[in-house]
């Protein structure tokens, strides 16, 4: 077990450095240059360009820039923005927002999507299984930025119930809104997952079993059924915490919220590498690191899943 | 000269130059009728968005920064809103005989928020900075005209593209600034110009306090700015809020009531409507474009809708570069053949006007300016394509598409088409930047959107940078020697009512050659909460602090 964390997060080290250079390829392919349309409708000063170009090694081939910027990170600078602002700061100011709000939409989606798919996967083609099979139909259909709006103009605008954007402290009771909106269309994966998982594993061996031991309903479905019909729906939700991070951008815009989503956008269109690596390398992370431990609970739920 | 970050609207108008006022003026009327006791204690938060860069004035040239910086700082001299001519701030006057020698004086006893007094080498230390070529900030082409710029500013020996680079400059301070006495400086152009002082409200020219020249890092120094304007900086959350509260040794006119101000920066307008639609924000400079249509603003507003004149035109600009466009009458052509009328009632719901004029309505000095090609004329429109040759192949107009401009470049294209009898479409650049890497590069083969929002208040804005030859936002690269040459003679006379002439002449030469297309006049939509009275705003669209009460 012990080899198998040592050799997994060794693996790590190779795709931070494939990732990074990736990107920063990518970004630095973006058609535009940086000082296009920064200085409004005239072409930049030649001695802000040249000054900039100076300071931020632009006149250099990317590998070039690359490496110094490699040589900052691994050093712990993020770097600096075309504006002067620390890197590093964006990120630690930014990125516990967009993870809590994260964390606040899959913590929705796994409670009602779990609930709703055990209570429909147990009792298939019944009412309550068609309406589960509607409402995740119907929440696959709506886009993110329609449900905001419209939860936002519902709830915020027109009864007042919530605050329409959430405050600079990003409390976690003002993230249930904007965290519903962003879970909305995994909530219905989940549902969905955990309903044909849970159907398919009724009819399992080890369910008949455990029924014919005379168990209670609640033990047959709590610790057998429930547990390993978790497994495919456990892999879902662990690599969707990244995609929540990653796909968060729409509804921090929506409810004004301080995540990566706009600096990382923003540095795009202006061509900073540096940031965009920057935010995108600490995403990898996350998913690296949810994939791991998604790999290791599999381990607890399954008893015949063993590393070595 | 600032461009707009803000998201839609305003970023449809685009890009554009301003020069705020500071707090302008806005004389406060007996119509006000704000709780005093709690407007003295009390705050408001108003929308913005998050400066692209540290606060300085020397380098900042969008909007974002630039309004917080005009609420910190108060210029020599401020602009009324709705035009008219500049009044005297910080200046106590600005004297010339010869429009080429001014002698400025300041008022005593104005101070930095940092207790220090504003002071004669306030200003000149750091024009001086801003204008050095070491220094690389983005302001310094506002001071090419005092004599000894080119010794501070040391130009590339082979242009931008080639190997070598700027050398260092000669000197460190322009031959033309000099301090005579601790309120008295005097400022020498290389040449004879009237409309100087006019500029001088602008934030490029605003004082800086001896602790930023002493600071080694000016952008850690950008990051707590100290200014001398009649708010003072508190604190600066990255994308989140700016907190600024009231400077309460401020000795000038426009003095705040309202103690604290919390600049609240959005990434959406759409998220900042939504909370001054629940009067959780007092003030949206400009509300988002869905809010337009229909004139659902108004519906959803009420009294708390305000429709504000600013400084701006939407103009079709030529690329004068490329060979198809070189043809007077063609230009003319496209001009008459655009239904303006049309475009602002259909496309923009008559939050734009049709445009009559070379310059904004209201400008001051631009009486002359009037623009004959701007109506809808077909058969005026097919003749001068006749007298031009007609037009081969298809003609593009291009726009950026970051920005809602969509709508009505293929309006105008459309337009266009029907009445000529060419084929015409609109196609969007992807972003902002691309598009102006194309202009800037000179790479444009089609007609192509601007934006142009006013500096300064006068006429000579709207002729100087756009249609001189080598003029900063000249960007079809139109030149036609008469205009250079009455625009210089009218620069150089002393007399501002004689200068106003010779720049109407110009004007008119611009009038029928038609380097560009203006389309419509631009006016804002602001909102404001229930909580606050008496709001008006600066001459280019932005909150006048002074006037806010809570009621």
């Amino acid at each position: 077990m012990g080899r198998y964390v040592l050799r997994r997060l060794l693996q790590l080290i190779p795709v931070f450095f494939g990732t990074t250079l990736l990107i920063y390829a990518l970004v630095w392919a973006v058609p535009g240059d940086p000082f296009a349309g920064k200085c409004g409708e005239r072409a930049c000063p030649p001695d802000y360009i040249q000054f900039m170009t100076e300071k931020y090694h632009l006149d250099d081939p990317w590998p070039l820039q690359y490496l110094y910027y490699m040589g900052h990170l691994l050093t712990g600078d993020f770097g600096q923005t075309f504006g002067g602002r620390d890197i590093g700061e964006i990120i630690a100011q930014a990125y516990p927002n967009t993870l809590k709000l994260a964390l606040v939409g899959l913590a929705i989606e796994a409670v009602i999507g779990l609930t709703a798919g055990i209570l429909t996967g147990l009792r298939r083609n019944g009412f309550l299984d068609n309406l589960v099979l509607v409402s995740t139909l119907f929440l696959l259909a709506i886009p993110t930025f329609v449900s905001g709006f419209l939860l936002q103009f519902i709830l915020g605008t027109q009864f007042k119930i919530i605050n329409p954007t959430v405050s600079s402290e990003v409390p976690f009771h003002e993230l249930i809104v904007p965290g519903f909106v962003l879970a909305s269309i995994s909530m219905a994966y989940v549902a969905r997952l955990t309903r044909t998982s849970i159907a398919e594993n009724s009819r399992s061996d080890y369910v008949r079993t455990a029924v014919a031991k005379g168990l209670p309903q609640r033990r047959v479905v709590g610790v057998h059924l429930f547990r390993n019909s978790l497994i495919p729906v456990l892999t879902f939700l662990g690599t969707d915490l990244g995609s929540l991070m990653g796909g968060a951008i729409i509804t921090e815009g929506i409810f004004n919220i301080n995540g990566i989503g706009r600096e990382a956008y923003r540095a795009i269109t202006t061509k900073e590498s540096a940031t965009v690596v920057g935010i995108v390398v600490v995403l990898v992370l996350v998913y690296l690191l949810m994939n791991l431990l998604v790999d290791l609970l599999y381990a607890a739920l399954d008893p015949r899943i063993r590393y070595e | 000269m600032r461009v707009s970050k803000r998201a839609s609207a305003v970023a449809a108008i685009a890009a554009v130059a301003l020069v705020a006022a500071g707090c302008g003026g806005g004389d406060d009327s007996e119509e006000n009728s704000g709780n005093a006791d709690k407007t003295a204690n009390g705050a408001i938060t108003i929308d913005g968005t998050q400066p692209a860069n540290p606060l300085l004035p020397s380098n900042t040239s969008e909007t974002g920064g630039g309004d917080v910086l005009d609420w910190l700082w108060t210029g020599l001299i401020n602009y009324p809103p709705g035009g008219g001519d500049p009044v005297n701030a910080v200046a106590e006057s600005i004297d010339s005989t010869d429009a080429q020698t001014y002698t400025i004086k300041i008022k005593k006893g104005i101070k930095f928020h940092d207790g220090t007094e504003v002071q004669a080498k306030n200003f000149v230390d750091a024009w001086n900075f801003t204008a050095n070529s070491a220094n690389g900030q983005q302001q310094a082409s506002f001071f090419s005209d005092i004599e000894g710029y080119a010794d501070v500013h040391a130009e590339d020996p082979d242009g931008e593209e080639g190997p070598q680079k700027a050398p260092a400059p000669k000197a460190q301070t322009m031959s033309g600034l000099a301090v005579v006495d601790p309120y008295t400086f005097t400022v020498k152009l290389a040449a004879a110009n009237s409309i100087f002082p006019v500029k001088l409200g602008y934030s490029a020219y605003y004082p800086m306090p001896d602790s930023f020249f002493a600071a080694s890092n000016k952008d850690e120094w950008g990051k707590k700015p100290i200014g001398n304007g009649a708010v003072k900086f508190v604190s600066w959350t990255d994308n989140v809020e700016i907190k600024l509260t009231r400077f309460d040794d401020y000795t000038l006119d426009d003095k705040v009531k309202i103690k604290d101000v919390t600049v609240k920066l959005y990434q959406e307008d759409t998220a900042a409507y939504a909370d001054l639609l629940a009067n959780n924000l007092d003030f949206q400079q400009q509300v988002p474009s869905s809010s337009l249509a229909g004139e659902k603003w108004k519906a959803d507003l009420g009294n708390r809708a305000m429709t504000v004149d600013i400084p701006v035109q939407q103009l079709i600009a030529f690329p004068i570069y490329d060979k198809r466009y070189q043809n007077k009458d063609l230009r003319r052509a496209v001009s008459l053949a655009i239904n303006r009328e049309e475009i602002a009632s259909k496309i923009f719901f008559n939050t734009r006007k049709p445009s009559t004029s070379w310059a904004a309505p209201g400008t001051p000095g631009a009486t002359g300016f009037d623009c004959t090609t701007c109506k809808y004329d077909p058969e005026g429109a097919k003749a001068a394509l006749q007298a031009a040759g007609g037009f081969q192949g298809e003609m593009v107009l291009y726009y950026n598409a970051d920005a809602s401009h969509k709508d009505w470049m293929e309006a105008a294209a459309a337009s266009i088409a029907s009445t000529l009898g060419i084929q015409v479409r609109a196609e969007g650049m992807p972003t902002f930047a691309v598009f102006r890497q194309n202009i800037d590069g000179q790479k444009m083969t089609g007609p192509y959107r601007a934006g142009w929002q006013a500096d300064y208040p006068n006429g000579e804005n709207w002729l100087g940078p756009l249609y001189v030859t080598g003029g900063g936002s000249n960007d079809g690269k139109y030149s036609n020697p008469q205009v250079d040459a009455l625009y210089q003679e009218g620069s150089r006379l002393a007399d501002e009512k004689a200068a106003e002439a010779k720049f109407a002449e110009a004007i008119k030469i611009v009038d029928a050659e038609v380097p560009s297309i203006p389309v419509v006049s631009v006016t804002q939509q602001s909102g404001v909460s229930n909580r606050v009275t008496g709001v008006k705003t600066n001459w280019v669209g932005s909150i006048d602090l002074s006037t806010v009460e809570l009621v």
